[in-house]
Formats: structure tokens, C-alpha cells, sequence
């Protein structure tokens, strides 16, 4: 058995009055999400008097509860003894997951940026785009705006620092880069990652059926297409741009 | 349908409910009204569900007209509120006719001023909730022209005021400890409690800046820590050590530390602070901030059995004609506010 790289995790802290988070490692790392994805999920399944709701950060589960309906002490045992059940670093990832191949124009002026990273990262531009378009990266977590995944991780070439500087806006769809992870951005934002690639996929959809395109611990695939090709797909397929999605086999 | 058009409107006007709770996995942080109080004192000048939507008046009402007969109730931030010019109460329920204009000015103060309709305003809902959240691209502020449609309203009696927790001019915020407290030194975490603040000019629904003189509230000696969950309350620290108190609408993730996390109960004071306002913070265990809340919550509950009448009278309150001789009472008295702040 592979002991823990750091002997405190993982750990269950109290967050505000109603909530508990357990952490799995203070940096992001494979096996951590792949534990908090997996713990996440199984609380799930185990629908616990007086929980709430549970969420993911990158290394964190989060359990928000009724404090009326279950104690302090109890949720902590409860949740220890899971925690002691299994190497949950060693846990398969949760059934149920999609992958999902979204076609991408790397650069050109509809991602202006992905010359400055391909340079950071010590690669040319057409190198970047193999490298980065035959990358399978996971959705690590949910957050910050409605649907947006960050994912990774990415390789090791491309542990790039934020910019100091925002840039001011990029728009919806946008596939952007920073410290081995790709944002896609379900609405036009500020940034300061690096703009390198641009889709026409929709992440969140409030007034459709399916409001939210992507869970936690699907993956993707942002497979390079030309710039003439990516305006058409995006013009006949105005929501989805040409992305398709097949569940992940067990 | 009964309804408000709305004529004129402030700039921050939102139609507000409880939120979305349930959707941090996706992103969405809860929103829903800023002044959660006040959202139930209006419920219960009207007796309904504290559930259904108002409209959210940030700073500043505006011009209504009533489409048809209609109770309403004004709750939060105190504003100047008249009806075809009769001055009305606040913290307390009327009845329009249709036709009839409402004018809402702005904020004596506080900042968030409420408008309940008898049914409440029934726009259709987005995700389960009718509440706005702009930053989440759900809903958009209230303009000129749009109307309000009051759900279908079991009717009850209106003239009906309670009274108002002062909420409105700063004061103590109770803090427990969070889960990166931990990151602050002791002496930091201390000062901080030590330190009077003021509410700085920048503050939206997402969350409310604090001023202090002297030096900042940095975390020891890291910067970089790893995105985790945000909870309505939570105090962060920006880079230079500056405190944020973060609001129901905040960010779902964030990457600053916090120092710890404001009771839910004691919100509605950061969300009406104006700028200037004085506040401290003062450390309760989880303990003292779990009954603090607990007490909060019974009260809300209790909020419906403390409405009375504006003024005693001999006739029937409910009584349309009666109850006009009321508001023109009360729009008589020197301080048509002094019902619902004095006590």
C-alpha cells in the first residue's frame, strides 16, 4: 500500500457554521483529485441525514448540512470512519462520466495568445497545437462562474504563471492556459490566463433542459479544426460547436 | 393579472428570493436577497411564504403603477414612499387600486429597501428560483417599462406594521473560525477583532470592502494557496491584507485566504451598511455562533405573530375605507418612518 505523501491528510476542517470540507493534499496532484472526485461521489450515494449538499475543489470536498439535523461531532465520526474505510488515493474514478471531443481553432486571431505560450512553453506554434490538441484532460472541478471547468492536468511544459496583467475580455467558449490547467469560459470574462484556443461550445444553458453541460470528472478532448472550419461548425451547431460526447466505459 | 408597471426604477433594482441553494458543484453560488430579514418581515406584513419573490431596491426605488388591486409591503432600508403623494409607512403592508402610483425615493438609510407583493412577484423562474443573478447571467436588473406580475394572492389584511431590527447603520459582526483560519497568526487574528472599521465604497450583492487605518491582515507566509469552496459570510483578505466580506452572490471558489466566516444571521448588517458605516468583528466559538443563529432563526419564524396594526383604531383595519383614514394619519405625523425604527 502506498502510504501518504503527507501523513496529515487528509484532513476534515469546519467551514462557517454549517459546513465541513476534507481535504485530500494542499496541492493539486492526480491522485488527490482523483480521491476527492471519488470520496464526493460516494458521499453522495450514502445520502446522510441532515447534508445538503457537496461540492469539489480541486483537492477539497465540501458538505454543507443542517446543524439542527446532524451535530458537529457526529459529522466528523461520520465522516472519519469513510475516510479510514479506504486508500482513497488508490480509488477508482466514479462511474457515469462523458468524454467529450470539442472541435478548437488554435491561435489565429480568434485565440491570439497561443504564440506567447507555445514560446513559454519551449515548443512552435504547431507543435503546441499537437501537444495541446492530443491532451485528454479532466474536469478537476466546477467553479467560479456557472459550468466552468478547470482542467488538467496538462504537462509539465506547461506550468505557466498567470499574466500580472488581465486581458480584458475574452469571449464565451474561450480555452485558456495557466499553471498546467485549461479554463473554458462559459461567458465572456477578464483574464489573466493565456487566450490559446477558441470553441463554440456552450457550458451553461439556464433555460434548457440540460442547464449544465459538464460534471466534475468528465473528460475532454479539444481537437484541433481550422479557422474556417470552426466558424462553420459554430454556425450550424450554435450551442454545442461541433462537440460530441459518449459516456466513459467502466 | 395584478401587477406594478414599472415607470421610473434606481439603478440596482432586482427582483430577489431565497436563491439557489444546491448548485456550488455547478458554479452557481446561492444569491438571492441581500437583506434575507427583510425578505421575511415582508412576508409576514402579509402573511405568505418568506419563499416568494420581492423586489430588491439597491439605494434607490422608483415609480409603479398598480394594474389592478394589489397589498404590498415595504420592508429593508428605510426610503421615502408616498402613494398618489400620501406618504406611507415603511415596515408596513397597504393596498393599491389599480392605477394608483407608488413613488419610492431613496435610502434615509441603510441600502437595500424591499417592495412585497401580496402573492409575491411571480416572473418565471430560472433554475428553480425567480431571484436575479446578474454576474451568473440569470435575470437583469429592473428597467423602465417592465412590469412586476403579483402571483395569485390569498388576500388578508394590510395597515400592518412590526417592528424593525436596526440593521442599518454598521455595528458588531459575531465571526467564527473557518477552515483557513488557521493560515492567520494569532496576534493577526486578534488585531482584527481589535480594529474598527469602516465600510468601504466598494460593495455590490457579491460582497462589501472594509477600511481600517494601520497595517493589514495578511496570512502568514503563503500566497498560493489552492481555490476552495466560498461560503456567504466568509472574510477574505485580498493581496495587500485588505478585508472583503463576502455575500450570498460571491464567487463559488476563491483563491484569498479568509479569516473567518460572519454569522448568517448578522449579514443582513454587512449588506446595509453604507459607505462609512462603522463595523468590528467579534470572535464567538462555533458553539456561541451555532445558538446565536439557532435564536435568529426562531425569531424569524416568530416574525408573523409580532405584526400589529400602524395605529390603534375602532374600525376594522382590513377595511378599505378605514384603512385610508389610517394612512392619512399616519402621513400627517412629523416621521412617517419613526414606527418601524424606534422600536
Amino acid at each position: 500500500m502506498t502510504a501518504r505523501a503527507v501523513p496529515d491528510f487528509p484532513i476534515i476542517r469546519t467551514v462557517g457554521l454549517s459546513g465541513m470540507i476534507v481535504t485530500f493534499a494542499d496541492g493539486l496532484s492526480e491522485p488527490s483529485n482523483r480521491a476527492t472526485l471519488a470520496f464526493r461521489n460516494h458521499l453522495e450515494q450514502l445520502k446522510w441525514d441532515g447534508v445538503l449538499e457537496t461540492s469539489t475543489s480541486l483537492a477539497s470536498v465540501y458538505i454543507r448540512f443542517d446543524p439542527g439535523d446532524v451535530d458537529h461531532d457526529r459529522l466528523r465520526t461520520q465522516l472519519q470512519e469513510q475516510l479510514d474505510s479506504r486508500n482513497w488515493l488508490q480509488e477508482a474514478l466514479p462511474l457515469g462520466r462523458r468524454f467529450w471531443r470539442v472541435p478548437t481553432v488554435y491561435g489565429t486571431d480568434l485565440a491570439p495568445q497561443l504564440a506567447e505560450a507555445a514560446d513559454a512553453a519551449g515548443l512552435s506554434e504547431s507543435q503546441a497545437i499537437e501537444n495541446l490538441g492530443a491532451a485528454r484532460v479532466r474536469v478537476l472541478t466546477i467553479g467560479f462562474a456557472p459550468g466552468q471547468p478547470y482542467l488538467g492536468p496538462l504537462g509539465e511544459e506547461w506550468d505557466l504563471p498567470r499574466q500580472t496583467e488581465l486581458t480584458p475580455r475574452v469571449p464565451r467558449g474561450a480555452l485558456v492556459l495557466a499553471i498546467r490547467q485549461f479554463v473554458l469560459f462559459s461567458a465572456e470574462t477578464p483574464t489573466g490566463w493565456r487566450h490559446v484556443g477558441q470553441t463554440g461550445f456552450m457550458l451553461f444553458r439556464p433555460h434548457s433542459d440540460r442547464p449544465f453541460a459538464l460534471q466534475a470528472g468528465d473528460e475532454l478532448q479539444f481537437e484541433p479544426v481550422s479557422r474556417s472550419d470552426f466558424l462553420k461548425l459554430r454556425d450550424r451547431d450554435e450551442h454545442m460547436g461541433g462537440a460530441m460526447s459518449q459516456e466513459i466505459p467502466a | 393579472m395584478s401587477g406594478l408597471k414599472v415607470l421610473k426604477i434606481g439603478p440596482a433594482a432586482s427582483v430577489q428570493d431565497q436563491g439557489r441553494p444546491g448548485l456550488l458543484d455547478q458554479g452557481v453560488s446561492r444569491g438571492g436577497a441581500a437583506d434575507l430579514l427583510a425578505l421575511a418581515e415582508g412576508a409576514a406584513l402579509l402573511r405568505q411564504d418568506p419563499n416568494l419573490a420581492a423586489l430588491e431596491m439597491g439605494g434607490m426605488g422608483g415609480t409603479f403603477e398598480a394594474t389592478g388591486p394589489l397589498r404590498i409591503a415595504l420592508t429593508g432600508a428605510p426610503m421615502m414612499a408616498a402613494l398618489d403623494g400620501s406618504a406611507l409607512a415603511w415596515n408596513a403592508s397597504h393596498r393599491m387600486e389599480a392605477g394608483q402610483r407608488l413613488e419610492i425615493g431613496a435610502a434615509r438609510r441603510g441600502v437595500y429597501g424591499y417592495l412585497h407583493l401580496g402573492g409575491g412577484i411571480s416572473t418565471e423562474p430560472v433554475l428553480c428560483a425567480r431571484a436575479t443573478h446578474v454576474a451568473a447571467g440569470l435575470g437583469r436588473l429592473v428597467a423602465p417599462g417592465d412590469r412586476l406580475p403579483a402571483g395569485r394572492d390569498a388576500g388578508g389584511d394590510t395597515g400592518m406594521t412590526l417592528a424593525c431590527e436596526d440593521r442599518f447603520g454598521g455595528g458588531e459582526l459575531r465571526i467564527v473560525e473557518s477552515f483557513q483560519s488557521a493560515l492567520f497568526s494569532p496576534e493577526v487574528r486578534a488585531r482584527f477583532a481589535e480594529t474598527e472599521f469602516r465600510r468601504g465604497s466598494r460593495a455590490n450583492r457579491m460582497g462589501v470592502e472594509m477600511l481600517s487605518e494601520g497595517a493589514g491582515f495578511a496570512a502568514a507566509g503563503q500566497l498560493n494557496i489552492l481555490s476552495e469552496v466560498i461560503v456567504p459570510g466568509d472574510v477574505q483578505m485580498t493581496g495587500d491584507g485588505k478585508p472583503f466580506v463576502l455575500l450570498r452572490e460571491a464567487q463559488t471558489t476563491g483563491g484569498y485566504p479568509r479569516i473567518g466566516t460572519v454569522l448568517p444571521c448578522d449579514l443582513p448588517k454587512v449588506a446595509q451598511a453604507q459607505a462609512g458605516a462603522q463595523l468590528r468583528f467579534r470572535w464567538v466559538t462555533l458553539e456561541e455562533g451555532l445558538s446565536l443563529q439557532a435564536k435568529h432563526e426562531k425569531a424569524l419564524h416568530a416574525l408573523p405573530g409580532t405584526c400589529h396594526p400602524l395605529l390603534r383604531h375602532p374600525g376594522d383595519i382590513s377595511d378599505l375605507l378605514s384603512y385610508q383614514l389610517v394612512s392619512g394619519a399616519v402621513s400627517a405625523m412629523a416621521d412617517p418612518f419613526a414606527t418601524g425604527e424606534d422600536s
